[in-house]
């Protein structure tokens, strides 16, 4: 199993970018982290040394581990500086012609091997491929939030996906320490799939009066053994959030349960985004959780 | 919290042999109605609490209601499971909009001290739980036969992104998709929402039993 590829560029440095830059980099690969605004790389390069000195603190990492992944990393806002990698994981903004301007303007700048993958939750590969001039080369890598400690990446080919894409790509999971699952390029995935329309069954619960967030969550915790209630996760990963995956699946499937519920849309509306914020469902003082 | 037992017939929560009904005394000024029968439980005077079980139906089935200012001493309960087998240790209890508080607390106080955790929720049907997870597990069961990965994959999936200690195939596959279709097709009836909709492993698992 070895895939060729020894330098990975990320595109777009936000949390979701800045946690699979530090999963190459402390996997061994040269890795370059693209971002148009000077400020996010900034922030990403903060970010990745914290989590690297708390790695190395809590015993995860060798000090000289944490040194050579962060030496690996290279920043740049320069979109020529991805000519040299061999894979560009794009984990800009979840919009359609944002992911295909990307890759048309990456298609003048790396060489016709280097392959293309998105990090979409909700978008079609297949779409996001048709925007550039090599689609066999373009693959979904959807790693999971937060990518630096979570496993999972769904590995997904597209209509014209190559068949020795779709395996590099998957040996690359390997190779990065994660576990891929295949899935097929239909809408959210696997993942998306199944939990947004959960949590927004659980936000139309509360909402018709049905139960409060706490004991929804109480339900599915002592039920059915899950560390967290779909209330909590919902705090966790911000209302507004939900409400742009929502946005974003609704309009490819028009499945009214992936509709926002109006009950979000009024928390977001009211400022109650979750943890960010201090409330959500649950309100939060010095991470101490308190009940709704 | 002493509780007395009244069987009306087979117990899904708590069947024969259970510890919670070794514990129970005679003549306790809490009731604990076990059984699917779907006789009428009356709020009977000297009776601080009537806890009654409930399967598929609303509590008002049981007790009767009154243009929504049902509620009394009464409160419904049903101990959570997936399936046939291993009854969870999650008691739902239902109120009604009316219902005795002092009486809710007793039934708190009677699960937690029998060891269980309680949810509670309004007389609706499927409660949180099966409102929550038979959709979800319809939709593990759809993407499965609609190719969106293999029923390990999907496993695989919602145990490392979401953290669950099973995937929704294999527990039902363990625990019954003849009781899941059984339910899917009381809340499909309830609500009339596809969610609900029993999906079609769920219908040729029921229909191989019969």
């Amino acid at each position: 199993m070895s895939t060729g590829i020894r330098t990975i560029g990320v595109a777009g440095c936000g949390t979701m970018g800045a946690g699979i830059a530090i999963v190459a980099a402390r996997a061994g690969f040269d890795t370059v982290m693209y971002d148009l605004a000077t400020e996010n790389l900034e922030r990403a390069s903060t970010q990745i040394g914290g989590f690297f000195e708390q790695s190395v603190r809590r015993g995860k990492l060798t000090e000289e581990a944490a040194d050579s992944a962060q030496k690996a990393m290279v920043p740049t806002s320069d979109l020529a500086d991805l000519a040299a990698c061999d894979i560009v994981i794009e984990a800009v903004f979840e919009d359609l012609s944002v992911k295909q301007e990307l890759f048309h303007a990456l298609d003048l700048v790396c060489p016709s091997r280097t392959i293309f993958a998105t990090n979409t939750s909700t978008l079609s590969v297949t779409e996001i491929a048709s925007g550039c001039e090599r689609p066999d080369r373009v693959v979904g890598l959807h790693f999971c939030l937060p990518a630096q400690l979570m496993k999972l990446i769904e590995v997904t080919p597209g209509v014209l996906t190559a068949e020795d894409v779709l395996v590099a790509a998957w040996d690359l999971c390997l190779e990065l320490g994660q576990d891929p699952v295949r899935t097929s390029d239909t809408p959210g995935f696997v993942l998306n799939y199944i939990v947004v329309p959960l949590n927004n069954d659980a936000i139309r619960l509360v909402e018709a009066g049905v139960a409060e967030p706490a004991e929804i969550d109480t339900a599915l915790k002592q039920g059915m053994g899950y560390s967290m209630g779909p209330c909590e996760l919902l705090d966790l990963i911000g209302l507004d959030t939900q409400i742009r995956l929502c946005e974003a699946f609704h309009a490819v499937t028009n499945d009214p349960r992936h509709a926002a519920p109006p009950l979000l849309r009024r928390m977001v509306a009211a400022g109650h985004l979750g943890r960010k914020t201090g409330r959500g469902f649950y309100t939060y003082e010095r991470d101490a959780m308190f009940g709704g | 919290m002493n509780y007395s037992i009244v069987v009306h017939g087979q117990s899904r929560s708590f069947p024969e042999g259970d510890p919670f009904r070794a514990a129970a005394v005679p003549d306790a000024a809490v009731q604990v109605h076990l059984g699917t029968a779907r006789d009428e439980v009356p709020d009977s005077e000297g009776v601080d609490c009537s806890l009654i079980e409930l399967d598929l139906e609303c509590l008002g089935v049981r007790t009767g209601e009154a243009a929504g200012a049902e509620g009394d001493r009464r409160i419904g309960f049903a101990r959570w499971q997936v399936g046939e087998r291993e009854p969870s240790g999650l008691v739902e209890l239902v109120v009604q909009p009316a219902s005795n508080p002092a009486a809710l607390e007793a039934a708190r106080t009677v699960f937690t001290e029998a060891g269980f955790s309680v949810a509670v929720c309004r007389d609706f049907s499927g409660r949180i739980l099966d409102r929550l997870l038979r959709p979800y597990f319809n939709d593990a069961l759809r993407g499965l036969d609609e190719g969106l990965a293999s029923a390990a994959d999907l496993d695989k999936t919602v145990r490392l992104g979401l953290g669950y200690p099973e995937g929704p195939i294999a527990l039902l596959q363990r625990l019954g998709l003849v009781r899941h279709h059984e339910v899917c097709r009381s809340l499909f009836e309830a609500y009339g929402a596809p969610a609900y909709a029993p999906a079609r492993r769920a219908v040729v698992a029921a229909e191989r039993r019969q």
